[in-house]
Formats: structure tokens, C-alpha cells, sequence
């Protein structure tokens, strides 16, 4: 659709405008994407396998796995991993936060404060920024998207995991999720997304809803948007060794009584979760700005009164300040 | 044949009265040898086929409880256990029933006879266990349940006119329900275990070992034993407690290689090579419960039900019961319990 060299369109009425959309996407695909994606959830339920597996690399190399005698004593731990991914030109980089910790201990009672506050943290680092002089490169560390992880061991949801949901469901898009679904059968998986969809509806959790699709979009487009919406949450398993079945090489888990296979639709919902994922991107990071974004903001603006924020601005300022100069 | 071990075994098996408190060995003993020979038949030997006739007619009491979080399939294998629908499963697609605030005690209790020999089994359930936001001191309740049971029979044992056969409600066996995350110990498995195998027999299990491969299972185990030797845990058979070195030859390959046994229970049958077994079924396979290749269900239903039952109840008598009595009686100057019935003082001398 580009005018070639500046002559006169055929039709009268066209200025050319039509043509945004694709400068847009060139100065996204140079200028790249940046997600940030939390995980949350219980130690053992395959949160670290299943997000290696979604993007196809090991972020977790040097892992060791503290003992139970160790986790008595440890609190909760934010630890994030960024990696840049490129894929036929277009950059992401993705953040992914980790919080090991996370119900492993006897009174989870603080669980999640830390948690909290970081996402609160990214919220008041971006805050900050846009009302500062130099907007030129503000950095969004906000997390757009929690894969929160239901054990698949239980019957439903727990206490915990009410409690924590709840706590952060003004704050960011939450996407439950139930990994390790080799364990159960097709039925125990109906129903047991049934009762947790029931049980998020009960207790008043909002989760990160897709937007039905637009009524211009083509059929296969709205089937696939039905088939996600329907899905909610996601049973997945993930792996990333290759295992010989019916005579290819897939990703999947190797057991005596046969082979889970990772990117089989029949087996589990990863493909539709990394789908929903990846065609969502866009839409996550909108929700954080438009909806979580500013009701931090509002909220934050309404309490803090003109002195304790001139004082706190005084403090970022100097950091930032300093982080400039060591860049 | 052993002379003096096989005897005081079959003595409780029959009367439960009191025995002498077993000597824990130091050294394990040697097999007694038969010096005698004998000139003719005598008809000692049938005393064994008395002493079955006997067990049959009396039947005998089994008390198993199960502890582990909501949704480890606890219910289930029991009933695969004991192949009848002996533990109410905590129906959790029911939305009335909801996860207990506080750790509640079920104990239910059922007859079940196989080949003429019948057995009164009591399931004693725990629900509640380790669900909650803030699970400390979670196992109270279920520790003063255990010594409460010790409590009754020590009371109906120092009666003066007791009865001929002490009701036994004594926890002979605790199943420790790990949850097959691949990792580790919770830090709420260690602190339960460490508190109550000091009281009662607790065998571990993996639950729902469907979720991991041979090589999963593998290193898991070996972990979860390395954290248990690690942490001073004793679970049953406790090496302490093997009487002679047959039974620590057995124990210890049960000990280092095949516990906590990995399983995975079910109470549907699906056809498979011809054959109905008790299986999972999903789209990639058929779990078969009973398939030593699939799972270790067999080998803790052989190891609590076909070997070591008798045994359970022998430790919990000979050992755990006998270690609450002299410590309630010491308590109280060497003097037993008072035993005036009502439910006041039975709270009172606790």
C-alpha cells in the first residue's frame, strides 16, 4: 500500500493514512517488546519446566534445590531472569520474575508481602518516571502478566491460593494455571477446572480475561479466541527433552505406560497456552497500563501528600541520577 | 525356627494381655539351634495350627490412619488397599464440603473377613492437615489423638476387673502422605514426621507417583531418604527395633531401596491384555495399580497387609505403648492412673 513516489493516488478522497498501522509496526519490530512475566506458586509444581519449555531455552542453569531443612528458615525471594529472544526480526525481551518460597513454609502467613511490593515497586519506579524531565527512555519493568500455578494434586483451590489471588487481582493480570496435568485424566481435568473456575467466581477473584474477538476478524480467528476463552485455566505439561513417539522426535515425558506429549493438543493445553500468550502480548501489556497502571496511580496520587513525595523524589532523583552517570 | 520371637508374637496376637516389655537387642541374635532330638513325635508343632484356629475365631483389630494435604488421593488408595470402599472419600467435587479449619480426627470403622479370618479395620482419616494459610502445630491434634488411644487402654489395663480382651483403638500405623513435587521435603513433612515417630509407626509414601517418570522417582526417593537419615527421622521399620539378622537383612533393603514406597491408587477397573486391573486411565496409557513397572502399590500392600502387620501392632504395643506407660506412671510416682470413669478426670489425667 505504499505510494510509491509521490504521485497523485488514484482515488481522490484518500490521504493515505491507512498506511499508520504499518509504520507502527516497523518502529515496534526496531524498537523490539519488553514483557515481564511473574510466576507464582508452590515448589514442585513444574513452573520452572514450563516456562523453559514456553520459550525454548534454560533459564534456570545453575539450579540447586534447597532441602526441607533449608526452607524452614527461608522467606520468600524475588529473583528475575531477563533474556532476549528474536524471532524473524522482532526482539523480545523477556523478564521473567520468579518467587521462590512461595508456600513452602509452615505459616505462609507473609507470603505474599514481598511479592506485593515489588509489583507495587515496578508500579512507583514507572510513576516516577513519566512524571520525570526525561521521558526519553522510560524503562517498564511493570510485571503484565502473573502465571499463578494451581497444584494439580488437590482438589480445587486452597486457602492460599484464595487469599493471594485476591491480594493482587487489582494489581495484575493473573492467569491460573494447572501444570503437571500428566497427572490427571481427561475427567479429573474437567472437573477440576470446572471447580476452580467455581471457586474464582465465589470468591469474587478477577482474572485476566480475554477480549472476545473483534467482529471483523476472520472465522478461524474467532474459533481460536472461543477455544481459549473456553480452556481458562490452562492443564499444561511442559518439558523440553525429546522423546521418540510413533516414530518422530517430540518434546514430551517419557513413562512405562507411554509418552505425554508436550505440543499434542490431546495431552494438554500448552499449546494453547503459549498461543494465548503470544497473541495476547499486546493486549496484557494494555490492561497493566490502561487498568492496574492507574489505579496504583490514582490510588497513589490521592494518599500521597506534597511533602513526603518531594522528599521520596529527591531521593529516586539522586539514584537515577547516579544510574545515568555509571551508564 | 526361632523359639523364643515366635512365641511372645503369637502370645499378643492372642490375648493381648500385657507381656513382658520386650528387650531391644544390642546385638541382633542369633537363630537359636535345636539340641534336642527328638525320640519320637510329640505334636508340639500343631500348636501353630491352634493358634490360627484361634486368631480365626477371635478376628483381629487394625488401626491405620492417614495423614497428608487434601487431594493426595489419601481416600483412594485405602480403598485400593483393603479393595473395599472402606474410607468415605472426601468427595471433592461436592462444593458443601469445604477444607476443615482446624485438623479434624474420622476414625470409621469396618469388618472386613477374607479365607474365614476377619479383620475389624478402623480408618482413621485427618482432614485438614497441612491446608490451612498457617499450618503451625497442625499435628497436635493428631499426636493427642494417639496418646489419648495409649491413655484408654492404659486405663482399662490397670483396672482391677478388666476385660478379657482390652479393646484395641491404638494407632498401629501412620501413612505419611508426601506430595510428589520431584524436589524435596516440605518443610511441614519434616516437622510433622520428626514429632510423631516418636509415638507411632509411620511409613511415608509417595502419593500420585503417576506424575513422575522412572528417573524422577528414583532421585526423589533418594533424596526424601537422605532428608529423613539427615534429619534423625525413623520411620517404619525402625532399625532399632529389628530383633535377629533375618529381620534386619529384610528390613534394610525395604529401609535403603524401596521406601517410601511411590504410589498411585485407584477403585476402577479397565481392561488391559485381556485382564481386568485396577488402573488410571489417560490418553497416552492405562496405569496399572498393581504393576510393579507402573507403581509400588504392591509392595506396600504386601509390606503393611501380607508381612508386616503383625509387626506393626507388636511395635506399637511393645514399644510405643509401653514407652506412654512408663512415662504416665513415672509421671505420677510410679503409681497407675486413677481410674474413676467419668469424662472429667479421663481429660484431668491427661
Amino acid at each position: 500500500q505504499q505510494p510509491a513516489q509521490f504521485t497523485n493516488p488514484e482515488t481522490p478522497g484518500y490521504v493515505g493514512f491507512a498506511n499508520l498501522p504499518n509504520q507502527v509496526h516497523r518502529k515496534s519490530v526496531k524498537k523490539g517488546f519488553e514483557f515481564t512475566l511473574m510466576v507464582v506458586g508452590e515448589s514442585g509444581l513444574g513452573k520452572s519446566t514450563l516456562i523453559n519449555s514456553l520459550f525454548l531455552t534454560d533459564l534456570y542453569p545453575e539450579r540447586i534445590i534447597p532441602g526441607a531443612a533449608d526452607k524452614i528458615e527461608r522467606t520468600v525471594q524475588i529473583e528475575a531472569s531477563t533474556v532476549e529472544i528474536e524471532e524473524r526480526g522482532v526482539k523480545l525481551r523477556l523478564t521473567v520474575v520468579d518467587t521462590p518460597g512461595y508456600g513452602d513454609a509452615i505459616n505462609c502467613r507473609d507470603c505474599f508481602k514481598t511479592i506485593i511490593s515489588y509489583i507495587d515497586e515496578q508500579f512507583e519506579r514507572y510513576l516516577h518516571d513519566e512524571s520525570g524531565l526525561n521521558r526519553r527512555h522510560i524503562i517498564d519493568n511493570r510485571v503484565h502478566c502473573c502465571f499463578y500455578f494451581i497444584s494439580p494434586f488437590g482438589h480445587g483451590l486452597k486457602p492460599l491460593d484464595v487469599e493471594f489471588m485476591k491480594a493482587i487481582h487489582n494489581k495484575v493480570n493473573i492467569v491460573p494455571v494447572i501444570a503437571k496435568a500428566d497427572t490427571l485424566s481427561l475427567k479429573e481435568r474437567e472437573r477440576l477446572k470446572k471447580r476452580i473456575l467455581d471457586e474464582i467466581e465465589e470468591h469474587g477473584i478477577k482474572i485476566y480475561h480475554l477480549p472476545d474477538a473483534e467482529s471483523d476478524e476472520d472465522e478461524d480467528f474467532k474459533e481460536q479466541t472461543r477455544l481459549l476463552k473456553a480452556s481458562i485455566p490452562f492443564c499444561v505439561v511442559g518439558s523440553n527433552q525429546l522423546i521418540e513417539a510413533k516414530g518422530k522426535k517430540v518434546r514430551g515425558r517419557l513413562y512405562p505406560w507411554g509418552v505425554v506429549e508436550v505440543e499434542n493438543p490431546e495431552h494438554n493445553d500448552f499449546l494453547k497456552l503459549r498461543t494465548m500468550l503470544i497473541t495476547h502480548m499486546q493486549d496484557l501489556q494494555e490492561v497493566t497500563q490502561d487498568l492496574h497502571y492507574e489505579n496504583f496511580r490514582s490510588e497513589r496520587l490521592k494518599r500521597g501528600g506534597r511533602k513526603v513525595e518531594d522528599e521520596e523524589v529527591n531521593k529516586d532523583q539522586i539514584l537515577l541520577e547516579k544510574e545515568a552517570e555509571v551508564r | 525356627p526361632h523359639a523364643g520371637p515366635v512365641e511372645s508374637r503369637n502370645e499378643a496376637a492372642m490375648s493381648e494381655l500385657v507381656p513382658e516389655p520386650r528387650q531391644k537387642p544390642v546385638v541382633p541374635m542369633k537363630p537359636m539351634g535345636i539340641n534336642a532330638s527328638l525320640l519320637g513325635y510329640i505334636g508340639i508343632d500343631t500348636i501353630i495350627e491352634q493358634m490360627r484356629k484361634k486368631t480365626m475365631k477371635t478376628g483381629f483389630d487394625f488401626n491405620i490412619m492417614v495423614v497428608g494435604q487434601s487431594g493426595l488421593g489419601k481416600s483412594t488408595l485405602i480403598n485400593t488397599l483393603f479393595k473395599s470402599q472402606v474410607s468415605r472419600k472426601s468427595s471433592g467435587w461436592n462444593r458443601e464440603e469445604k477444607i476443615p479449619k482446624t485438623v479434624e480426627i474420622k476414625a470409621i470403622g469396618h469388618v472386613i473377613e477374607e479365607g474365614g479370618v476377619k479383620m475389624k479395620l478402623t480408618v482413621i482419616d485427618t482432614p485438614g492437615f497441612g491446608d490451612q494459610i498457617n499450618n503451625e502445630n497442625c499435628w497436635e491434634p493428631i499426636e493427642k489423638y494417639i496418646n489419648e488411644q495409649y491413655e484408654k487402654f492404659l486405663k482399662e489395663e490397670v483396672n482391677i476387673a478388666r476385660k478379657k480382651r482390652i479393646p484395641d483403638t491404638r494407632v498401629h500405623c501412620c501413612l505419611y502422605f508426601i506430595s510428589p513435587t520431584g524436589h524435596s521435603l516440605r518443610p511441614l513433612d519434616l516437622e510433622f514426621m520428626k514429632h510423631l515417630s516418636k509415638v507411632v509407626n509411620i511409613i511415608p509414601v509417595i502419593a500420585k507417583a503417576d506424575t513422575m517418570t522412572l528417573e524422577e522417582k528414583t532421585e526423589f526417593k533418594q533424596r526424601v531418604r537422605k532428608e529423613l537419615e539427615v534429619n534423625g527421622i525413623e520411620f517404619y521399620p525402625q532399625k532399632e527395633f529389628d530383633e535377629d539378622l533375618e529381620d534386619k537383612t529384610e528390613n534394610d533393603k525395604i529401609r535403603q531401596e524401596s521406601m517410601p514406597f511411590a504410589v498411585v491408587g485407584s477403585d476402577k477397573e479397565y481392561q488391559v491384555n485381556g485382564k481386568r486391573v485396577l488402573g488410571r486411565k489417560t490418553p497416552w496409557g492405562i496405569i496399572e495399580v498393581e504393576n510393579l513397572n507402573h507403581c509400588e502399590f504392591a509392595l506396600l500392600r504386601d509390606f503393611v497387609i501380607r508381612t508386616h502387620l503383625q509387626d506393626l501392632k507388636e511395635v506399637t504395643h511393645n514399644i510405643h505403648y509401653e514407652t506412654y506407660r512408663a512415662k504416665r506412671l513415672n509421671d505420677n510416682g510410679g503409681l497407675p492412673p486413677m481410674t474413676v470413669e467419668t469424662e472429667e478426670n479421663h481429660e484431668s489425667n491427661l
